[in-house]
């Protein structure tokens, strides 16, 4: 837009050469310095106190502490990180957060799908509301509250227990399986909005014309609902996974004796008092969660979040 | 020459990493904190404001319950101020207390030493405090609350870490520690442990009895040999565990419902169970135990205030409060004035206070005095006990 | 849709089902705050109203609920508006590092909240030589809530286009005018949508918020921590659960009818 002469226009006021018309007219031209005005801040922000942290982080896997004193010394070692990789303690603990975390995002996506689906697609518009209603407001909860309230369901003479008795069936108690339930329990809501707001992108008309063409309802779910859906069912699960990949207070509140790589972190900044090692524990879930970005990315499922 | 997009965000990538490597080494990571001073040799001016790490329940200001408050008479009779942070475990106090923020800590005896040798606690003149003298003898210049004759505390109180049993399984008050240990699988999936790396002294104690071939003599002086038999025992343990403890809510729950029948406890477990089947015991192979001891941060800003506090938790009526609330022994006999539960809790009982391995900081120069060999530290208990979890 | 009705029949109740299993433990949660008996076993031994009458004079609980809604409002108010910035940038522009922006983006909330953690708390106390507290807290839950506004406000950037910014334009507005008169606008419930979840988010967080408070600081999950520990609290802590999913009801359902009468307008 050149800055043209006033043309008399009925009822428009003449636009008057202001500084802020200035700056506007000089950013509506170069899409780059908006750019950089719209990056600045939040890159700033994410780079220097996020990225700058953890790279901070990530060095002390590198450094040692001294035992005695509980000082970080910086002799450079990769003893903290051939430890981790080699030590069998730490394979049995990784392989075990990533079978809880992949089975904990695999029940999360098959209970969200369905009831995502009568949310988007066969729900009333008012009805609609009241589930989007009754998913979210678990999240208001405490999380601490809620995994208590599974400890006590899941224990002897608990509410489970009172539940399955009649068909001979026991509680499964403290324990990996008892994780991996409260677990899916509390990630499902991130799971169920992602995956609810991927279906209500999917237009009725695409699947009314399925149906005209003769296809039954699990050959259009399989062929045109799925494969519009799977990126927001990663971007669901990328929730999931890495929340239970992290964790270490539901494992300590209903995991009975089992350990998980969240908590050996834990147990590394405090107990021992080693950040070097816990750096080098950390290691393996970000790592972990870099390749799962990456695949996540391919698969588009970073546009559906 | 261009170079083609991708790679030339790789290379400015690299360089940033490069040169932010380079400028985090030289910040450091190492935060010094030095030796903190020596002990006062007098009181001054109150600063008006004091702040305290504690377990939870040491100090209640009525917020959590009206009725149960000693910390407002403390700031009527010397104007500071208390704010308060409580910590799960003896680890996590010793890595806030590196931050410097607190002026006053109660450590057990797992983390005082480390806050010793760390320099993040400074000796105390105890004869500064008016109530020292009241305390129980078997309570001072300890291992864990002294070094080399200084006195780095006031003792708060102490506990034992006793054998729990549930009356309907044990019909017969079990007399050995073996029913967690050798007899463990006959009640598998239902023994309980506590959760921290110390527990490993538990199991050298009944070593210390039942293998008296290991020449164990203080289950916290423990070299490689005799570690490792502690930990072989714990492994077999493992698989009988129903889970291990830290959080005393657990523990009371898990023997309410039954998920545990036998196990480490605490007296306060005991008193808080209410469905009236289970007991506790001091097994003949002895128990560990914890006394706590008020200590003073080596950045405290109100070094005042500070001895002002160890003095009034140590006072009578404030012990009493302090301790019957969180269930544990009173550090002096006049606290037994104000208490009606002396008795449930041994206190001034020495000869069970001396079947007490009270926590001590495991450190290679031996903790019984051997000189020929180099006992393990807390970090190899550490990672020792993670290795035992699985 | 055309769905047989047994289809829908079973559809419906395999919902139902699932909702009665969410709400199973809330359920657990009202009725032991109820419960004579301290530690939280169930069925519960008989009931009683002190926890409730307890609750809400307990100052500690007050205390926490406050502390939590500063840090939260401050947080979501700071996410939203890097949130805002961020999606602009990368829905509206193309540039070399998109996709890393994007990645930068996510990354607070992919990665495990204790490396987060101990990561902030590091870099606080050790580099940067701060004091932890509220400031602290709010750094690092506005942090993690960056990605929830993007994931709204970027969807609907994305639904939105700009053809009617290319019209006001046209027209002769100005950059900011555009933004304020046409963009915004149209943001609006997304912004509402994402700044409602950034604030749950922040108010019920616990481990990043455990490794970069102070001392003195309680938000309100610490404090439930804290009296998790003791037998007299714990159904207090049962009490504050329930008052705050019932309060929860009022943002949410405003937060829906917004979206929802935009949606109408499709």
């Amino acid at each position: 837009m050149t800055s043209a002469p006033t043309i008399e226009r009925a009822g428009v006021p003449p636009t008057r050469e202001t500084p802020a018309r200035k700056i506007s007219v000089f950013l509506s031209q170069h899409a780059r310095v908006r750019l950089a005005l719209l990056l600045s801040a939040p890159l700033f922000w994410l780079g220097l106190v996020y990225i700058a942290a953890l790279a901070a982080l990530l060095i002390t896997a590198f450094w040692t502490v001294d035992s005695f004193t509980g000082q970080v010394q910086t002799n450079w070692t990769l003893d903290n990180v051939i430890t981790v990789f080699t030590g069998a303690l730490y394979q049995t603990v990784t392989l075990r957060t990533v079978g809880v975390a992949l089975l904990v995002t695999i029940i999360d996506i098959l209970v969200a799908l369905p009831i995502a689906f009568y949310m988007a697609k066969v729900a009333s518009p008012r009805l609609q509301r009241i589930l989007v209603i009754a998913v979210l407001m678990p999240l208001w909860a405490s999380y601490l509250v809620k995994v208590y309230a599974w400890r006590s369901a899941l224990s002897q003479g608990g509410i489970v227990e009172w539940l399955v008795t009649p068909f001979g069936g026991t509680s499964p108690g403290y324990g990996l399986p008892a994780t991996i339930i409260t677990l899916s329990y509390l990630w499902l809501p991130y799971v169920i909005l992602p995956i609810y707001a991927g279906l209500e992108r999917v237009p009725n008309s695409l699947l009314e014309a399925s149906s005209d063409l003769g296809a039954k309802t699990w050959r259009t779910m399989g062929s045109v609902v799925l494969p519009m859906l799977w990126p927001a069912i990663i971007a669901g699960s990328i929730f999931s996974f890495s929340l239970s990949l992290g964790d270490y207070i539901t494992v300590n509140i209903v995991g009975g004796a089992n350990q998980l790589l969240g908590n050996l972190v834990f147990t590394n900044v405090g107990a021992a008092n080693n950040l070097p090692l816990a750096a080098a524990i950390a290691l393996i879930p970000i790592g972990i969660m870099i390749v799962y970005l990456g695949v996540a990315r391919r698969a588009g499922a970073l546009n559906s979040l | 020459m261009r170079i083609s997009a991708p790679r030339r965000s790789a290379l400015i990538a690299g360089l940033a990493i490069a040169s932010s490597v380079a400028l985090l080494t030289a910040c450091g990571t190492t935060s010094g904190s030095g030796y903190g001073g020596d002990e006062a040799t007098g009181l001054g001016e109150m600063e008006g404001s004091v702040s305290i790490l504690a377990w939870p329940g040491y100090v209640e200001d009525g917020t959590n319950d009206p009725a149960v408050d000693w910390v407002t008479p403390f700031t009527e009779a010397t104007g500071c101020e208390v704010t308060s942070k409580t910590y799960g475990t003896s680890d996590e106090a010793f890595s806030l207390m590196k931050t410097g923020d607190y002026d006053v800590v109660a450590a057990s005896g797992d983390a005082s030493l480390r806050l010793v040798a760390a320099g993040d606690v400074v000796p105390v003149n105890t004869d500064l405090l008016k109530n020292y003298d009241g305390i129980f003898d078997f309570l001072k210049m300890q291992s864990w609350n002294s070094v080399d004759g200084v006195s780095y505390g006031i003792p708060h109180g102490y506990g034992a870490n006793l054998l729990m049993y549930n009356t309907e399984v044990f019909p017969e008050t079990p007399a050995s520690w073996s029913v967690v240990f050798d007899d463990a699988a006959v009640n598998a999936g239902k023994v309980t442990a506590y959760d921290s790396p110390i527990y490993i002294a538990d199991a050298a104690m009944y070593l210390m009895f039942h293998k008296p071939e290991l020449g164990i003599t203080n289950p916290y002086a423990l070299d490689e040999t005799q570690l490792t038999a502690a930990v072989d025992l714990l492994k077999v343990q493992r698989a009988s565990i129903s889970e291990y403890w830290s959080d005393y809510l657990k523990a009371i729950q898990a023997f309410e419902t039954g998920n545990s029948v036998v196990g480490t406890t605490w007296q306060v477990i005991q008193n808080y169970v209410s469905t009236g089947n289970t007991d506790v015991t001091l097994p003949e192979e002895g128990v560990t135990g914890w006394s706590d001891t008020w200590m003073i941060g080596s950045q405290a800003k109100s070094p005042n205030c500070a001895y002002a506090w160890l003095d009034y938790i140590a006072s009578p009526e404030a012990n009493a409060q302090a301790t019957a609330y969180f269930g544990e022994a009173p550090s002096s006999l006049a606290a037994c004035d104000f208490r009606d539960d002396c008795e449930a809790f041994h206190a001034g009982d020495a000869d069970y206070a001396s079947k007490i391995w009270y926590w001590s900081t495991p450190i290679a120069e031996c903790l019984d005095g051997r000189t020929d060999v180099t006992c393990t530290d807390y970090s190899a208990w550490t990672t020792a006990w993670q290795e035992i979890k699985g | 849709m055309r769905l047989s009705r047994a289809a829908r029949v079973t559809l419906g109740s395999v919902t139902a089902a699932i909702l009665v299993v969410i709400y199973m433990p809330l359920f657990v949660v009202f009725v032991n705050s109820f419960s004579t008996s301290t530690s939280l076993t169930w069925p519960p031994p008989g009931f009683t109203l002190e926890w409730w009458g307890r609750a809400f004079r307990n100052a500690g609980a007050l205390e926490g609920v406050t502390t939590s809604l500063q840090i939260a409002l401050a947080s979501t108010a700071i996410a939203l508006v890097l949130g805002t910035l961020v999606s602009l940038a990368l829905q509206r522009h193309t540039f070399f590092g998109r996709d890393a922006v994007s990645l930068l983006v996510i990354l607070p909330i992919a990665l495990p909240g204790i490396v987060t953690g101990i990561a902030l708390n590091n870099a606080f106390r050790t580099i940067l030589d701060v004091r932890l507290g509220v400031m602290t807290i709010i750094i690092a839950h506005a942090t993690f809530c960056i990605v929830i506004v993007f994931n709204n406000v970027i969807a609907r950037l994305r639904r939105m286009g700009t053809s009617l910014e290319e019209a006001s334009a046209d027209l002769g507005a100005g950059v900011w005018t555009t933004f304020r008169l046409v963009t915004f606008p149209q943001l609006r419930s997304a912004l509402l949508a994402g700044g409602l979840l950034a604030f749950a988010l922040s108010f019920d967080e616990i481990i990043v918020t455990t490794f970069t408070a102070g001392a003195g600081v309680t938000t309100l999950p610490i404090w439930i921590l804290d009296n998790l520990f003791r037998p007299n609290q714990a159904p207090i802590v049962n009490v504050v659960a329930v008052v705050l999913v019932a309060f929860s009801v009022i943002p949410i359902y405003f937060a829906q009818r917004l979206s929802g009468s935009e949606q109408l307008q499709k």
